[in-house]
């Protein structure tokens, strides 16, 4: 368990920093709200509606497949660092991995996934 | 051929499930061939099977059938598998037998019935049960045989559920049955913690090779058991009073059930348990005193009955007292023998009445009978051969099992079992011929709309008929005296205490040369005079019973009401409960009503409010009871580890 | 880097999943290029259907065998390959039950049936998983997998409810899970559950701390999936609102690998330490089966009273773990094949009962139903008399072996509770029959429309039900064989 030890006294000192430029400007920081400076984006245009409004689930949709074909590229680093010892079993390996997500890709097309409207 | 011995369960099975399952959709003459030809294909792989058996040397005459192992668990171990040797293998003969028949005469009697798919699936499925029972090479499935054929008498008790009497008949045969399948059950746990199993032959053989003394305590207890058990069965004092009862079912279910087969499983435990016995005297007795006094008892009942159907119903309750008193006495074989013929001829009656009854479309009351020979003479010849069988009279089915039984009681028992087995027999002679003049002979008290419609019955209900009636007339010379073919066919099942030859011309010669042949003459004589005075009375002088009647009230009033033993039990056991019961029901109902609350019910609904209030529907809360829990399961750990 | 190919990770000891996988794909792109209309594509049934079976078959193939692949961390033997054919029947009763339960609701989708597949595959890999990294990871196919098929009906409410709910609620016990796995591995440097039994023995038998409080968090972790007492709260109200096929689904598939993973963790990792962590589980199985039977006799909606029944089963499973000998694992083995069988078959009645947008799901809704139905009546009896354990039923058995093990392992008290348990939940049970039975029908019943498809399944759950209970002794050998390796 000692072995952690610097991990905790990290983890203390992270917290004090945050708490104490928290704190410090709280105490020394003089407050004269007005009604502008309390609206959010305080940089001159006027707010327009809530901002609690709903997105379209599409945008979503978008953001997860990024997220799935982006982490699957990153999958393909180690692999081109291993590449020359794995040999064919490597590029063998990658060709069914490329294959499995160009059929997904294939049913996320043919979903409608990708389009918009 | 003898492996072949699992066939015969599997085709009333199948065939029950078929009615079962599909009869709504299928055609009756389908249905009733295959009811039937499921019941005859099973009768002919057991006759296949009878042959098998009689192939092989009397003393390898056992066959074990290993199916699988149903439950095991330590020492326990209970199988599925089948046993057959002489006594199982006569069972399967007479249980397919006049099954059989009785399948085919309820194709005609049953062919108007709205609910004849249901009424042959249970049939086959009651068949199946039965040889279930009398198969099983041990007690736990015997007895899971012993539940399921309760379990169809009352499905087919209560056929006619629509009428109350029927289904209260079914609810008392099933209350009456499980008085006895409780000692039954009793029996069958103290076996196992004496013998340390459950199979026939295992238990047969500790109990024969002198590990238990004559007379020990505890092999009387389970003998006692089982005879409880097998007095339920088969409707012996006190456990009878739902077999007449069970009449209200279809007549052919009476023959199948309720003459020829069901009610005589005790008889069969009996034999089949026939070392235990042999090492209580004292049971012996017991089964010997209750068999005769069932006898006599029941067959002064059936004197002064009018219902054709309860007579006949009495006539068996008394003819199983006669297998009783055999077993009782160490008889066995002559137990089994009179099972037989009675199967044969009770089957023959119970199926009689019912062509009867439907000839005088569902009249039973004999009163209403009469002259009825001349219009249905199948029905009466064979009837008549039925009555002559069961009456004992030489050399019909009956008087040879009878007054072999006769003879037993006498040899080996004592005097008194004889005199009231004599008398017993004199007065079966009297009833059932009092029934048959009553019904066929004199003037006809026939409803004059009913005669209009009187009709012999169809031929599938007439050749049944004919064949049990041919079998009433043989069926006796197998158990013939001095060369008994029956007697040395059963012997490896009694061993030596069940050979009543031996031992009764043995000790007849003591008694004297011609005891046997005496006994004989003696008998038939009894019978010949129950037939006179039933002549005298019911033909010649038809005014007797009437003044009789007038004459000795008293008599007449407690033999026609049945000694009241329907009443006496009703005051005794039923109505207490009952009341018991009410007083709870008012006592609990009241205090709900009162609004003051009933415990359970606040119970209930005391953690229903606890539960409903934890089971928010709030992912919230839920994730807080995983919290709870883990915080709990965490604190236990540590703590348990310390 | 050693010599690595194809041969070394030995490919072929996962074919039953590959063909899953394969055949799970394949029914997406087929849905997707098929122009028919959604109501008709009847081929996605048939093709999952075949990549089950075929996955059966190959599964099949290699009873007797034992071996490590991967490394070790994938494992074969009886035991798994018993679990196998579990989640293969499972998920091919539920292919047949959902075919035209599918089509009546709308939600044919290829997703569907890819889902289950991929779930499966999900619950092989828990049952074979030698270390905790590779059980985790099937346990999150698995559950992502229910996640989305229980929100399957997205125009209804309450099954977008139901399937929110069990996502968050399943992410969360997850993180305990997790958590569990990281402490155990930081507490003995390895995920293998052979290692970890090599590194408890290195100690004396003895634990520290972190290796307590890990094995605790993975009791959350998995005391969730297979919904025992506290983490159950999620079970009706899930239950409830999935499509009814995948009620009947979830009820056994994610039990079962729940209890396989269960049991080789804690036979196998914490074998040594049974004294650790029987009395949590004792108090858990005590928990578990009173407050599902408890609750179930206020239901009136019979997907709720089933699922607090899944509650109490889950119950009396957890009676054999406490026992924790090999006759236990022979009985928690039997038990999941028999409560697949009637619960299934059970399910599939509701199914054949209920209308469209899974209308008639009350209690009261089955009176009446022996005179208009008598054979789905009787079938329905059936599985509900199983459930309840009552002879000669599967259920009859499997509570017999439970109950048996507990007493041989000298837990007479908690057997004691587990029959009393049971005697309480013959009242619910029965309650549908009598319903059934002796009520007039308080509804018009829709004439039958029996699918081929359900039928097969009832009438294989029928022969489940029946063929266990009567004869037992075949399943309980093959059961007794599949006993946990390294014991």
């Amino acid at each position: 368990m000692i072995h952690y030890l610097p991990i905790l006294i990290l983890f203390f000192i992270a917290l004090g920093f945050a708490l104490t430029n928290v704190g410090i400007s709280e105490i020394l920081g003089r407050k004269r709200p007005t009604k502008e400076k309390l609206t959010p984006y305080e940089c001159g245009v006027e707010p327009v509606g809530s901002a609690h409004e709903r997105f379209s689930v599409k945008f979503y949709l978008i953001a997860m497949l990024f997220v799935v074909f982006d982490i699957e590229v990153v999958f393909m680093y180690p692999w081109a660092v291993a590449f020359k010892s794995l040999k064919l079993f490597g590029f063998i390996e990658m060709l069914i991995f490329i294959g499995i997500l160009l059929i997904c890709y294939f049913y996320i097309w043919k979903r409608g996934g990708l389009e918009w409207e | 051929m003898l492996n072949l011995v699992a066939l015969i369960l599997l085709f009333p099975l199948i065939g029950s499930a078929m009615n079962g399952l599909f009869g709504r959709r299928l055609r009756k003459e389908s249905i009733g061939y295959i009811a039937c030809g499921a019941i005859g294909l099973s009768f002919f792989i057991s006759v296949l099977v009878f042959i098998g058996l009689l192939l092989l040397p009397p003393e390898e005459r056992i066959f074990e059938k290993h199916l699988f192992s149903w439950i095991q668990s330590g020492s326990f171990n209970a199988a599925v598998g089948f046993q057959v040797d002489p006594l199982s293998s006569l069972m399967i003969l007479i249980v397919t037998g006049v099954g059989f028949l009785i399948h085919i005469y309820s194709m005609g009697y049953m062919h108007d019935d709205k609910g004849y798919h249901r009424y042959f699936s249970y049939l086959n499925l009651f068949t199946f049960s039965m040889l279930l029972l009398v198969l099983s090479n041990n007690f736990l499935l015997m007895f899971v045989g012993w539940e399921a054929v309760g379990l169809c008498s009352y499905l087919l008790i209560g056929f006619w559920f629509e009428k109350k009497s029927a289904s209260d008949a079914a609810k008392k045969a099933f209350v009456v049955n499980r008085v006895g399948d409780f000692g039954f059950a009793l029996g069958i746990m103290l076996i196992f913690l004496t013998f340390h199993s459950i199979d026939f032959t295992e238990v047969f053989n500790a109990a024969s090779h002198g590990e238990f003394a004559i007379g020990n305590i505890t092999i009387t207890l389970i003998t006692l058991l089982l005879f409880m058990g097998a007095a339920g069965k088969s409707a012996q004092i006190p456990l009878y009073t739902w077999l007449p009862d069970a009449m209200e079912g279809p007549t052919p279910v009476s023959a199948l059930i309720h003459a020829a087969t069901m009610v005589t499983a005790g008889v069969y435990m009996i034999a089949r348990c026939n070392v235990l016995y042999m090492l209580s005297p004292f049971t012996m007795t017991v089964v010997a005193s209750i068999g005769a006094t069932t006898a006599l008892f029941a067959a002064s009942i059936g004197l002064m009955q009018n219902d054709i159907k309860r007579v006949l119903a009495y006539s068996t309750i008394s003819q199983l007292g006669y297998m009783f008193l055999a077993c009782g006495v160490g008889a066995f074989t002559a137990g089994i023998f009179h099972l037989m013929t009675h199967a044969f001829f009770k089957a023959l009656l119970f199926l009689g009445s019912g062509s009867v009854i439907h000839a005088l479309s569902g009249e039973q009351d004999m009163r209403k009978m009469g002259g009825l020979k001349n219009h249905i003479p199948i029905t009466y010849k064979t009837f008549l051969i039925g009555t002559v069988a069961i009456a004992g009279i030489p050399p019909f089915a009956g008087f040879f099992s009878k007054d072999e039984i006769l003879l037993e009681a006498f040899v080996r028992g004592n005097v008194i079992y004889w005199s009231i087995g004599a008398f017993a027999a004199f007065l079966t002679a009297f009833y059932m011929f009092r029934l048959l003049f009553m019904t066929f002979h004199g003037e006809s008290r026939v409803d004059p709309h009913v005669k209009e419609h009187l009709h012999e019955s169809p031929r599938n209900m007439t050749i049944p008929l004919i064949i049990l009636a041919g079998l009433s007339i043989i069926g006796g010379f197998w158990g013939l005296p001095g060369a008994s073919a029956l007697n040395h066919f059963l012997s490896p099942v009694f061993g030596g205490h069940g050979h009543n030859e031996m031992h009764g011309v043995e000790a007849g010669a003591h008694h004297g040369i011609g005891l046997p042949s005496l006994m004989m003459v003696v008998s038939t004589l009894i019978a010949i005079g129950g037939i006179w005075l039933a002549y005298q009375m019911y033909v010649k002088k038809q005014e007797l019973p009437k003044k009789l009647a007038e004459r000795f009230a008293l008599p007449y009033r407690i033999l026609y009401n049945k000694y009241y033993v329907d009443e006496i039990y009703d005051a005794i056991f039923v109505n207490p409960v009952k009341k018991i019961s009410v007083q709870l029901w008012k006592k609990v109902d009241a205090m709900m009503i009162d609004g003051s609350v009933n415990g359970v019910a606040r119970f209930v609904t005391g953690t229903s409010n606890i539960f409903r209030f934890l089971q928010t529907g709030y992912v919230r809360n839920y994730a807080f009871y995983i919290v709870v829990g883990c915080i709990f399961i965490l604190i236990l750990t540590t703590w348990l580890n310390k | 880097m050693p010599n690595t190919s194809i041969m070394t990770f030995n490919i072929l000891s996962i074919l039953p999943v590959l063909i899953l996988a394969g055949f799970g794909m394949m029914v997406l792109v087929v849905d997707v290029l098929s122009s028919r209309k959604m109501g008709e594509k009847n081929f996605l049934a048939y093709l999952s259907l075949i990549g089950v079976v075929i996955a059966a078959f190959l599964s099949k193939n290699f009873t007797g065998t034992t071996l490590f692949s991967f490394y070790g961390a994938y494992t074969i033997d009886n035991y798994s390959l018993f679990f196998q054919f579990v989640f293969l029947l499972c998920a091919g009763l539920t292919i047949l039950i959902s075919k035209n339960y599918v089509q009546r609701e709308n939600i044919n989708y290829g997703e569907y049936y890819t889902l289950i597949l991929f779930s499966t595959i999900g619950m092989i890999l828990m049952a074979s998983g030698a270390d905790l990294l590779n059980i985790f990871i099937g346990l999150e196919i698995m559950s992502i997998s229910i996640y989305i098929l229980v929100g399957m009906k997205r125009t209804r409410l309450t099954s977008n409810e139901a399937s929110l709910k069990y996502f968050l609620l399943g992410a969360f016990s997850t993180g305990f899970l997790l958590y569990g796995i990281a402490l155990v591995y930081g507490a003995t440097g390895t995920i293998s559950l052979r290692q970890i039994a090599v590194f408890i023995a290195g100690k004396g038998g003895v634990l520290d701390p972190l290796l307590l409080a890990g094995m605790g968090l993975i009791i959350v972790g998995i005391g969730f999936k297979i919904a025992s007492a506290p983490f159950h709260a999620w079970v009706p109200d899930v239950y409830e609102g999935a499509p009814t096929a995948i009620t009947a689904f979830m009820a056994v598939g994610p039990k079962a690998a729940g209890f396989a993973a269960f049991l080789r963790i804690f036979f196998i990792a914490f074998g040594q330490v049974h004294q650790d962590w029987e009395k949590i589980i004792w108090i858990l199985a005590v928990l578990t089966m009173t407050t599902g039977n408890i609750i179930a006799l206020i239901q009136t909606n019979i997907k709720r009273m089933l699922a607090y029944s899944s509650i109490a089963h889950a119950g009396y499973l957890l009676i054999a773990l406490v026992a924790a000998n090999n006759m236990s694992v022979s009985a928690i083995l039997f038990y999941l094949l028999a409560y697949l069988f009637m619960n299934i078959g059970a399910f599939a009645i509701v199914i054949v009962i209920s209308q469209k947008e899974d209308s008639f799901l009350k209690i009261s809704d089955f009176s009446g139903l022996a005179y208009k139905h008598p054979r789905l009546a009787i079938a329905m009896t059936l599985f509900l008399l199983s459930m309840a354990g009552i002879p000669p039923t599967a259920g009859f058995v499997g509570k017999f072996y439970i109950f048996s093990s507990a007493i041989k392992s000298g837990y007479v008290l908690l057997a004691i509770i587990g029959v009393i348990n049971s005697v309480i939940a013959v009242f619910y049970y029965l309650r549908v029959t009598v319903a059934m039975y002796m009520r007039g029908p308080e509804r018009e019943f829709q004439p039958l429309t029996l699918s081929p498809f359900i039928f097969v399944a009832i009438i294989i759950s029928i022969i489940g039900t029946i063929q266990l209970g009567i004869f037992p002794a075949k399943v309980l050998e093959i059961a007794q064989r599949s006993i946990l390796l390294l014991r």
